[in-house]
């Protein structure tokens, strides 16, 4: 071994280290399962949203693709979890939705070679286009998905044949947050790996990594097609849990709102899609709730004022406070200073 | 067959209408508008409004609506569009969607949300038979109407002093501004000026797109199309496009009924596999 190497691998590690702040985080989030008893079916739908959106993240904040397109994985995979429990081919369900992300993931090598093409508009177009021609095919084949009407009579089986999914949403909750919490330990080791810091290059400057000996576009596609297998296990996560899948998963809205939710949150440091969930679930509760019929005009506003007001600015702010937060960290636990800005450095982004 | 074929072309040119705007904003300002259909749904809001409510006779309806949508895009330009043309393209595509947003929320608000027809003059109703097709007197009149204005647009891009001006600025804004041409007027007023004819478009189209406040979400993927497949660098190329797109549409919905729109994405993703940069692109120049 080298000394390059050496620190180059002590560099790697030291970023990867989990910060006390992180672990707060995820204390926290399996701590909701005994705060919240009531609020159990808005969370479980944050938990999908937050994994969905962490599956954007991967191809957005760290591989620098605009995709109008994960809604297509999505949808993908959950017509695929809804068919197979409802015909009875897999009825374990963990090994189902394993089986949906891997479906979504092989979805996603087919389509990674039309994205990896062309401008951003191009790429906007192509994805959005998958997704929508997925959507038609759905429609198309009703006797197969139900069409319109989506798919029903989908019977989950319990997990390992013990816990079943009640009525009160308890058993679903805790199920997608395991599965988030497990994507998401995933998704962590997948980025401070030497390949995640490879991914960062080529979203930096193609060109240049290219020069260093970096296959681009295979890592494009490798990524691209990991992020398919995660939007694919959200996609799986809802079917299961609501044991119903309906046109609307391929919808450009889901897209969109997608999007907005990772800009909430800010890209590329993985906890964006999380944080991003929980605010828009929590602020769309609380619009419509306000004013049913028209919560998109408030949605709209967040949008045109984030971006006037400026994505680098918030995320100004959000490093402040974030760096704050670390320094206090720092005085409670001394030995971990470094990790605080481990966890930051994702964060500037752009 | 042939009414199939002219069905198409009716379409197609009322895409291209409402289309052109969009992709001369792409091409100059390299700016992505997903909001270009809320004007198009403005234009045909107004004449709703003017036509049934007031009574304004349809033909005037329409230039009314063209100016008034107009009157809006400029605004919008000034005030909200100018501060995000340096940002990327992700800022861009959010802020847009945003503005899709509220616009179709507010006109669900203040206009209800089924559908509204224009009522159209008696006189250009029904069909004409020539030749055994039949020719719908509407559509007769949207392809003249669209036709003319293509024929136009075309005279001002190629024959007159600010036709060269937005040429020189689309080909290269920063030797443009060099120059001396005042890029940033020119582009408010084409952006206007496209504004107004998505206005006018809608207004148009009304009776056969349909309107609604989902407008702009429902027809932003087919502006899209148009301009991503028809390229960005001059007029004809959206054009083909559109008439292109419009025949495909129709036919595809007449043959196949059950697979919907899903020809046309087929096309699309097919033609930018094929052309990344567009069908009728001169080159990948940018």
């Amino acid at each position: 071994m080298t000394a390059p190497a050496d620190n180059v691998s002590a560099y790697l590690r030291s970023r990867a280290r989990w910060s006390p702040l992180e672990i707060a985080f995820w204390v926290f989030a399996f701590a909701t399962i005994w705060l919240f008893p009531g609020k159990y079916l808005i969370l479980k739908d944050t938990a999908i949203l937050a994994l969905f959106a962490l599956s954007l993240d991967l191809i957005l904040g760290y591989a620098g693709i605009i995709s109008l397109g994960q809604a297509a994985f999505f949808g993908f995979a959950g017509y695929f979890a809804g068919l197979i429990a409802k015909y009875g081919i897999v009825t374990e369900p963990v090994l189902a939705l394993i089986l949906s992300g891997l479906v979504a993931a092989a979805l996603g090598f087919v389509t990674s070679f039309l994205v990896l093409r062309g401008s951003d508009l191009t790429r906007l177009m192509v994805t959005l286009g998958v997704s929508l021609m997925l959507g038609e095919v759905a429609n198309r084949y009703s006797d197969l998905t139900g069409g319109a009407d989506g798919l029903q009579g989908v019977d989950i089986q319990p997990v390992f044949g013990r816990f079943r999914f009640d009525l009160y949403g308890h058993n679903g909750y805790v199920y997608c947050l395991i599965v988030l919490f497990v994507c998401f330990v995933l998704a962590r080791r997948i980025v401070y790996s030497p390949f995640g810091l490879s991914l960062r290059s080529v979203k930096g400057n193609p060109l240049r990594a290219s020069a260093i000996g970096i296959p681009v576009k295979w890592r494009l596609v490798a990524i691209y097609t990991v992020s398919a297998g995660f939007a694919g296990i959200a996609g799986g996560l809802l079917t299961q849990t609501t044991a119903f899948c309906s046109l609307d998963v391929f919808s450009l809205e889901r897209s969109a709102d997608l999007l907005l939710v990772l800009i909430i949150g800010g890209t590329g440091y993985l906890y964006g899609g999380l944080i991003g969930a929980v605010i828009y679930k929590f602020l769309q509760d609380w619009i419509a709730n306000l004013t049913p019929q028209y919560w998109q005009f408030w949605i709209g506003l967040v949008l045109v004022a984030l971006v006037l007001i400026g994505r680098d600015r918030m995320q100004g702010w959000i490093d402040a406070v974030r760096a704050s937060l670390s320094r206090l960290g720092t005085r409670l636990l001394p030995r971990s200073a470094a990790l605080g800005g481990a966890a930051s450095d994702g964060g500037a982004e752009r | 067959m042939l009414t199939i074929l002219f069905d198409g072309v009716a379409y197609g040119m009322l895409l291209f209408v409402l289309a052109c705007g969009l992709s001369v904003t792409l091409g100059l300002m390299n700016f992505i508008n997903l909001a270009h259909g809320a004007f198009a749904m403005a234009g045909g809001y107004c004449t709703v409004i003017l036509v049934n409510r007031m009574g304004v006779p349809f033909a005037l309806g329409l230039p009314i609506a063209f100016l008034v949508t107009g009157l809006i895009g400029a605004l919008f330009e000034r005030t909200l569009y100018a501060h995000v043309y340096a940002r990327s393209h992700l800022d861009q595509v959010l802020f847009t969607i945003g503005l899709v947003f509220m616009s179709v929320a507010a006109i669900d608000y203040t206009m209800g949300s089924s559908q509204q027809f224009v009522q159209i003059p008696d006189a250009l109703q029904g069909q004409f038979n020539v030749f055994g097709i039949g020719m719908g007197k509407y559509r007769l009149l949207i392809i003249a109407v669209c036709g003319l204005l293509t024929v136009a647009l075309q005279i001002i891009l190629t024959h007159t002093r600010f036709g060269s001006r937005l040429r020189a600025a689309v080909d290269d804004a920063r030797v443009a501004r060099g120059l001396g041409i005042n890029v940033g007027a020119v582009f408010t007023v084409t952006f206007a000026f496209g504004s107004g004819l998505a206005g006018l478009g809608g207004a148009l189209g009304a009776e056969i797109l349909g309107l609604d406040p989902t407008f702009p979400l429902k027809y932003m993927i087919y502006f899209l199309i148009v301009v991503t497949v028809g390229g960005t660098s001059s007029i004809t190329g959206p054009f083909l496009a559109s008439i292109l797109l419009g025949v495909a549409d129709v036919a595809g919905k007449y043959y196949v009924p059950k697979l919907g729109a899903f020809v046309i994405y087929a096309i699309m993703i097919a033609v930018l596999i094929w052309r990344p940069q567009g069908l009728f692109a001169r080159s990948a120049a940018r």
